[in-house]
């Protein structure tokens, strides 16, 4: 088991909108991505973020070995229970996910 | 062909003046620059401010102004300052004016305002022309009517309308962000897709790049698709950084919704023309039956006063959660009991900075910190009520000890006074499209000579 962040160019977290949030995983080769495609799926970012996995999104972009997952914020941008204007702050906890 | 200048991902971010001159002696058809963007949150739009500052924003203004003059071409800004509410696009309308006078220059300006009444929204709302995006929170009447500001997003048609009267400068309310370099490829007749997906990734100026913070992009389309490339020195763009710019704040990379249809860039084919330069051709636009505008809107949720107390005792720190509970528990107390209110009235929250004020419930890694800050947030229905209960809970967090039996500990407060009124809460409480029979319905035109 490897942290996704030691496996990746970068894991990137951000607003998309002030109702989405969006993980961008950049896997900087076809190998990393085969790994992190097979390795990540929507439960286990699902059960990260405590929401449905029904929420998340998953896109799979090989062209740029990237792997995309988007899902409702888990707090509407700026209201009170918000803790991250732009959501970058995400980044690291999946960054944290243990890969096989 | 045509050929549009963006100096930078948004107007206050900064430019590189020896990219733009280049920009300029290549002869653009149009400049066009963002003015803003939701992403700093609500409060701007609620307000109807910039989150810029003006001084920033007259310097940076200034030089698009002269940079104009000298091109000969139309200058356009969207979302005018940040939130692109009918007041901001007064704001920078006053800058304008202001900056022509100290150049001694004219010009023919045009002002599309984005604004809308709530009685608008709740007709459209009654007759049934307001949809739910996906995630969009529940409206009513009410919530319509507890808006400060609500906007429309315009798209190339308001902008090509804005073109149409000639004016040199555009100054327009909330747009996409892509609508207005867009604007012009479509009134030309470049493919839909190239001029759609060319103004997506050169929204944010050189963030398309490898060097993203460099600004100025200088964008082609044609009848078969579209060219990208970076001006500042150095700076390259290639199919990938190209590329990649469609995930960027996207909760879609292969589709983007705008004012009368999506694009869908699923079979895009990007080509490295040399080192620089980028060529995409294949994005597809696809036209909608209905033409809808997405809205915005933000109202005021609470009034805030906040505390922060730093907690540096090894055993406190050890015990940070149960110290916070309990002053919780006290505070909560006494809130009741003295101001005789109910849970409902207030909301109090102790964030553990150190500990998890980032994420929350969802943090999944614990060590115990050197020292914690505890920020408290307290919220309720005016700022005075927030400031008494700010006040509560000032005693607890510098003195309370963890046992009955131990002397009485003092933590260390940075400010005094301990609370510090944070004003108005604000929430975007909208994400709807609302369809337009005519795309200028809801938005007003207005050209001035200056």
């Amino acid at each position: 088991m490897s942290e996704l962040g030691s496996i990746v160019d970068k894991v990137r977290t951000k607003n998309a909108g002030p109702f989405w949030l969006t993980i961008d995983i950049f896997c900087g080769s076809p190998s990393v991505f085969e790994r992190v495609a097979r390795g990540v799926d929507v439960d286990q970012i699902a059960s990260l973020f405590h929401v449905s996995a029904r929420t998340v999104k998953r896109f799979d972009i090989p062209d740029l070995n990237v792997i995309k997952f988007s899902l409702p914020r888990p707090a509407i941008q700026g209201t009170v229970s918000d803790r991250d204007m732009h959501g970058a702050g995400w980044g690291p906890l999946v960054a944290e996910i243990e890969v096989a | 062909m045509t050929r549009v200048l963006i100096p930078a991902g948004a107007l206050g971010l900064g430019y590189d003046p020896d990219a733009l001159a280049r920009g300029i002696a290549a002869k653009p058809d149009l400049i066009a620059i963002d003015g803003g963007s939701t992403d700093s949150g609500p409060s701007y739009l609620g307000r109807g401010v910039s989150k810029y500052a003006r001084a920033s924003t007259k310097a940076e203004w200034a030089g698009l102004i002269a940079a104009r003059a000298k091109a000969g071409c139309p200058l356009v800004i969207g979302t005018a300052g940040t939130c692109g509410a009918d007041s901001t696009v007064d704001w920078l309308y006053d800058i304008t004016v202001e900056i022509l006078a100290e150049q001694g220059l004219h010009a023919k300006i045009a002002v599309l305002k984005s604004g809308q009444s709530a009685e608008r929204i709740k007709a459209a709302l009654a007759a049934g022309g307001v949809t739910p995006l996906p995630a969009a929170p529940p409206i009513d009447d009410a919530v319509i009517d507890s808006c400060t500001n609500i906007v429309a997003l315009a798209g190339a048609e308001q902008i090509a309308a804005c073109l149409n009267t000639g004016a040199d400068i555009v100054i327009a309310g909330r747009t996409t962000d892509t609508a207005i370099i867009a604007a012009l490829p479509l009134m030309r007749g470049d493919d839909a897709g190239a001029a759609w997906h060319s103004a997506k990734i050169g929204e944010c100026g050189s963030l398309c790049s490898t060097m993203p913070q460099s600004g100025v992009i200088q964008i082609d389309t044609d009848a078969t698709g579209f060219t990208v490339e970076p001006l500042a020195k150095g700076a390259r763009c290639t199919p990938h950084t190209v590329s990649a710019h469609m995930l960027y704040e996207n909760s879609d990379p292969f589709i983007l919704y705008e004012p009368g249809g999506h694009l869908d860039v699923t079979r895009t084919r990007y080509t490295a023309l040399d080192a620089t330069r980028v060529r995409g051709e294949g994005s597809v636009w696809h036209p909608s039956e209905r033409y809808t505008v997405k809205l915005e809107g933000a109202r005021i949720a609470g009034y805030q006063t906040i505390l922060l107390t730093l907690v540096r005792d090894r055993r406190y720190v050890e015990n940070i959660r149960a110290w916070c509970d309990d002053i919780q528990a006290r505070h909560a107390a006494r809130v009741r009991d003295r101001m005789g209110l109910t849970d409902a009235d207030f909301t109090v929250e102790l964030r553990l900075i150190g500990v998890d004020a980032t994420l929350g419930v969802v943090e999944a890694r614990h060590v115990t910190p050197t020292e914690v800050g505890v920020l408290a947030i307290v919220t309720a229905e005016s700022q005075a009520r927030a400031g008494e209960i700010a006040k509560m809970i000032n005693p607890l967090l510098l003195h309370h000890g963890l046992t009955d039996e131990e002397e009485m500990p003092t933590f260390a407060f940075p400010f005094s006074p301990a609370e510090i009124d944070r004003g108005a809460a604000w929430e975007f409480c909208l994400n709807h499209v609302m369809t337009l029979s005519d795309p200028m319905e809801a938005f007003t035109l207005e050209v001035s000579d200056v």
